[in-house]
């Protein structure tokens, strides 16, 4: 079979349990082609050869009952991953190995899958558009010179570009979402709580979310069953009845109630949303649900909330990085010293913005006129979607309010920048699954994604109403390998 | 200055100043592993060895709330009477120190798992409250060694999330030997719920001193200092007994005192300034987004109600009611839990009055000689038992007795093989004491003929020998009944 990277996980699955391919055939044609494209600068770390030894090993002895069965497959560096390096896109940790594994890519690797290498992401995941990255900018395989989105940019690339089947996120903004918009993508943020933190580089702990990134939603269902599971390990990690999400996965949809939030009709939005969104309610329709208006009145707040919250979290949590432990170190002339060189040199310039202003919002005679206030209005975003799910079981919005930008475009403008995660952060605030999906294209031929964005715990729910959109949509990714020589 | 012991006033011209000290204790919580991670807390071991990565702080590692620190804080809570919150949050206290790796320490500020509650002093005018203002729970750091290198400074994270109980009292102590006595009341109570081990030499218990002085009369409190990590009451005492005559002395010159962070320097006896208050670290407390707040139920508070052992101040209401001990014979016995264990233990079985004198007496005199706790006494509780019970059933004297302990105190012999053995039981048949007796009557006629005549003083003098020919061993009381009779 000539052209494995270009099919889907769920057929890759389905062809190595019906042995008309072997692990080592589907590794072996995903490590090719990603090595033919480092100019996507997707990976920052690849561990190829270690993934050709284990697909080997795999097709000595196939398992192949499990649910992603000698799959090779590479995860974005924010994941620690036992005995390969993982660096959250920062100097800081460029030479740190975790002696331990994440929860979630435990549960990948249990189910057969195989470590292909580490994604490039914004640093610390503190990025729309993956050029805080130490590693430098990722290509979006759609057009030379456009970001990918971001944080989780190397993966969009990455999945987008067929150098993986599938692939995991984190979302924090939109950092799933968002980059899935931007590549002609499927991205799912899963509820708070649903995917363990555990092992998992921390930016803001009440927002970090993993979720899976893949070509269609068929694809998303069947990681999102095997990455989310309860984990005692991660306090936050909450105990409910998860569904077989890639079984139970329907596109009967008729009579489901999706709501259209007025509030996200932003000034300046280009009328290319605009009608994407149209067109997107009409597919609704297509697919027998039924269009509700509602209000999400405090949404304008979202944006600002977000960036006194986030950075509030990230301030103390990106405190350890201190040069004493682990990581980088700048030698100094005494303690303070040292911090001072260690931070400044292996910070880079987004990433010592959040904390300034983190570090601001929480300070003593400012934390009750902007953190306080911030986790009050976070509040009253979440009453808004309690209030809105009282009347409909999922809400349609676009992705983002634009196509994918050039890089260098808005790296001088971070409010514009921030502008990005407009229609993302709220999910985000209030806890919620939202998923990505491709729903056409721009006037430049640049991928547009719809939002859908569900009840707590419904993954299901918004998986079955993508489903069954995708089909509708009929989306065609325009991918032309201009990267390969 | 004043000698009563409640009250510490400090003379200067023609005023008089009282101290007001308030102690925020940090008590490490009795438990197997530590707040947050399951490693070890053993002390003493080997640098490092008892660091998860959870306490080391490594990227993606997450607290997980050990639930047995937990029930031990309500314990403690319960002990001193206080209110327990149901539900209390954990916040991150930040500030950059190379021993606390997380870059800040998970505790709790606005809503600590423990309300108000009180402890009794048993003072010598008598008792005195103290009000208790919190507990909460919250980690250890590590500990920098600065002392094993000329330029580098090593770090040792064993303790490094480690839990600890800071108990605030309210700003009730008015001398150093009220803290005294609050400290070793806390450590009592906390002993007796086995929530804390007080041991102060290996850093279990520890206080920031918070001092400041007034004029005595005045309602108003002065400006506090605040004597950071004292590890010995002692040090305490002494350490306030300095900062409070520093404050007056600044206070007669004409100074104000600055609110600030001083250090007790144990080798001058003295505290120096360490930090000003517009040094002041602003730690940017926010409740932590890696815990959800703490709730625990009615039944969960009520069911550990239910372990909660006779704690001091009831035991001794028990022993004065019950056994008819004087009070400062039952503070005594009640000041630490194992004490009273092996008081209970030999009144068992033996005369509560002998047993009361010889613990209080002999026994804790013998321990404190051989630098031994109550738990290493080289005398079980039981052989105690039966010393008393020979005395009380005449087999030996009083003054045998003490020669038999002492030989208990060498070993943990029987004391019915020691007399066996050496043949120290007490001779009691009249027969034969009418025997040594009349010996020593006319070994002595000239003395028997003036004690007739009058000199009465002689009575002792035949006791005495008489003691002395039985080599110890005659019953002193019929001794003394068959001298009368034969004299």
């Amino acid at each position: 079979m000539s052209d494995i990277t270009k099919q889907s996980l769920s057929e890759l699955v389905e062809n190595i349990k019906g042995k008309k391919l072997s692990s080592s055939e589907v590794t072996k044609a995903f490590v090719e082609r990603s090595e033919k494209s480092k100019e996507l600068n997707a990976y920052i770390t690849e561990d190829y050869a270690n993934a050709l030894n284990k697909a080997k090993k795999f097709d000595e002895k196939p398992n192949l009952d499990l649910k992603l069965p000698g799959i090779p497959m590479a995860v974005k560096d924010l994941f620690c991953t036992r005995d390969l390096r993982t660096t959250a896109g920062s100097k800081i940790l460029n030479n740190f190995v975790p002696t331990y594994e994440s929860t979630v890519t435990q549960n990948i690797w249990n189910e057969g899958a195989i470590l292909m290498g580490k994604l490039n992401c914004d640093e610390f995941a503190m990025g729309s558009s993956n050029e805080t990255s130490f590693f430098g900018n990722v290509q979006n395989p759609i057009d030379k010179n456009l970001v990918p989105g971001g944080s989780s940019g190397g993966s969009s690339s990455a999945v987008a570009a067929q150098l993986t089947p599938i692939t995991i996120g984190t979302d924090t903004g939109g950092s799933i979402r968002q980059p899935a918009s931007f590549t002609g993508t499927v991205g799912l943020k899963p509820t708070y709580g649903s995917c363990s933190r555990y092992g998992i580089v921390a930016f803001a702990s009440s927002l970090d979310q993993a979720g899976p990134m893949a070509q269609n939603v068929k694809d998303c269902a069947l990681l999102q069953e095997v990455i989310s599971t309860y984990d005692e390990k991660d306090s936050t990690s909450i105990d409910f009845k998860r569904n077989k999400y890639s079984k139970e996965l329907t596109k009967d949809i008729k009579g489901k109630k999706i709501g259209i939030p007025k509030e996200y009709r932003v000034d300046g939005m280009p009328k290319e949303i605009e009608d994407l969104w149209k067109k997107g309610i009409e597919y609704a329709k297509d697919c027998g649900a039924e269009i509700i208006d509602i209000s999400l009145p405090h949404t304008n707040y979202a944006l600002p909330t977000y960036y006194i919250v986030a950075p509030a979290e990230a301030s103390s949590n990106l405190a350890r990085y201190d040069g004493v432990k682990y990581g980088f170190r700048a030698e100094g002339e005494n303690l303070i010293d040292m911090y001072e060189k260690t931070r400044s040199e292996g910070f880079g310039a987004e990433v010592q913005r959040r904390i300034m202003i983190g570090t601001y919002v929480l300070s003593s005679g400012y934390y009750d006129a902007y953190y306080l206030k911030a986790q009050k209005v976070r509040k009253l975003i979440k009453n808004d979607f309690d209030d809105a799910y009282k009347k409909v079981d999922a809400i349609l919005t676009p992705s983002t309010p634009s196509s994918a930008f050039k890089i260098g475009e808005k790296t001088n403008d971070p409010v514009s920048m921030y502008l990005n995660d407009i229609f993302t952060v709220p999910v985000n605030l209030a806890g919620l699954p939202g998923i990505s999906i491709p729903a056409g294209h721009d006037a430049k031929g640049y991928p547009l994604g719809l939002q859908i964005i569900g009840k707590a715990f419904d993954e299901q729910n918004i998986l079955n109403i993508a489903y069954a959109m995708e089909e509708k949509i009929d989306f065609k990714n325009n991918i032309t390998d201009w990267w390969i020589k | 200055m004043s000698n009563n012991k409640s009250e510490y006033l400090i003379n200067r011209h023609d005023n008089q100043y009282e101290v007001v000290i308030g102690l925020e204790v940090h008590a490490q919580v009795t438990s197997e592993s530590k707040l947050f991670s399951t490693s070890a807390t053993k002390f003493g071991a080997e640098p490092n060895t008892q660091v998860s990565l959870v306490d080391a702080a490594f990227p993606g590692m997450l607290p997980v709330i050990n639930e047995y620190c937990v029930k031990q804080a309500i314990k403690t809570g319960i002990g001193l009477k206080a209110k327990i919150n149901k539900r209390s949050v954990f916040d991150r206290k930040n500030y950059f120190y190379a021993d606390l790796p997380q870059g800040y320490q998970i505790s709790q500020f606005k809503d600590p798992i423990v309300g108000e509650g009180k402890v009794i002093l048993d003072m010598p005018e008598g008792q005195k409250e103290v009000g208790i203002e919190r507990l909460h729970l919250e980690q250890d750091a590590g500990k920098s060694i600065h002392d094993l290198d000329p330029k580098n400074t090593f770090v040792d994270l064993n303790r490094s999330g480690v839990a600890l109980m800071e108990i605030v009292s309210k700003p009730d102590l008015r001398s150093p030997d009220e803290v005294n006595a609050y400290i070793k009341k806390l450590r009592s109570i906390m002993r007796y719920l086995g929530t804390c081990d007080g041991n102060m030499q290996e850093g279990s218990l520890r206080a920031d001193v918070n001092v400041s002085v007034r004029k005595k009369g005045s309602k108003e409190f002065g400006t506090r200092c605040e004597i950071k990590n004292v590890n010995s009451i002692k040090f305490m005492q002494m350490a306030i007994e300095y900062e409070a005559n520093r404050q007056v002395d600044l206070i007669e010159d004409g100074q104000t005192i600055d609110q600030e962070t001083r250090l007790f320097d144990t080798k001058n006896n003295e505290t120096r300034s360490m930090r000003s208050k517009e040094d002041a670290h602003d730690y940017r407390y926010f409740p932590d987004p890696d815990l959800l707040p703490l709730e625990v139920s009615d039944d969960f508070i009520e069911n550990l109600k239910s372990e909660i052992p006779e704690l001091p101040d009831e035991k001794k209401k028990r022993f004065i009611e019950k056994f008819k001990l004087s009070p400062y014979e039952a503070n005594i016995l009640v000041s630490d839990i194992e004490t009273s264990n092996y008081f209970e233990n030999v009144i068992k079985k033996s005369d509560v009055k002998l047993a009361t004198n010889w613990i209080i007496g002999e026994l804790f005199a013998a321990l404190n000689e051989k630098n031994l706790e109550i738990t290493e006494s080289p005398i079980s509780a039981g052989n105690l038992s039966k010393l008393i019970n020979l005395i009380k059933d005449g087999t030996i004297s009083g003054k045998i007795a003490k020669t038999v302990f002492e030989q208990m105190m060498e070993g943990d012999k029987d004391p019915k093989k020691i007399v066996e053995e050496k043949g120290l039981k007490q001779e009691s048949d009249p027969k034969a004491l009418e025997v040594l007796i009349d010996k020593v009557i006319d070994d002595n006629r000239d003395k028997a003929t003036e004690y007739k005549s009058g000199k009465v003083k002689l009575f002792g003098f035949f006791v005495g020998q008489v003691m002395k020919v039985s080599g110890g061993k005659a019953n002193p009381q019929l001794v003394n009944e068959i001298l009368k009779k034969k004299l």
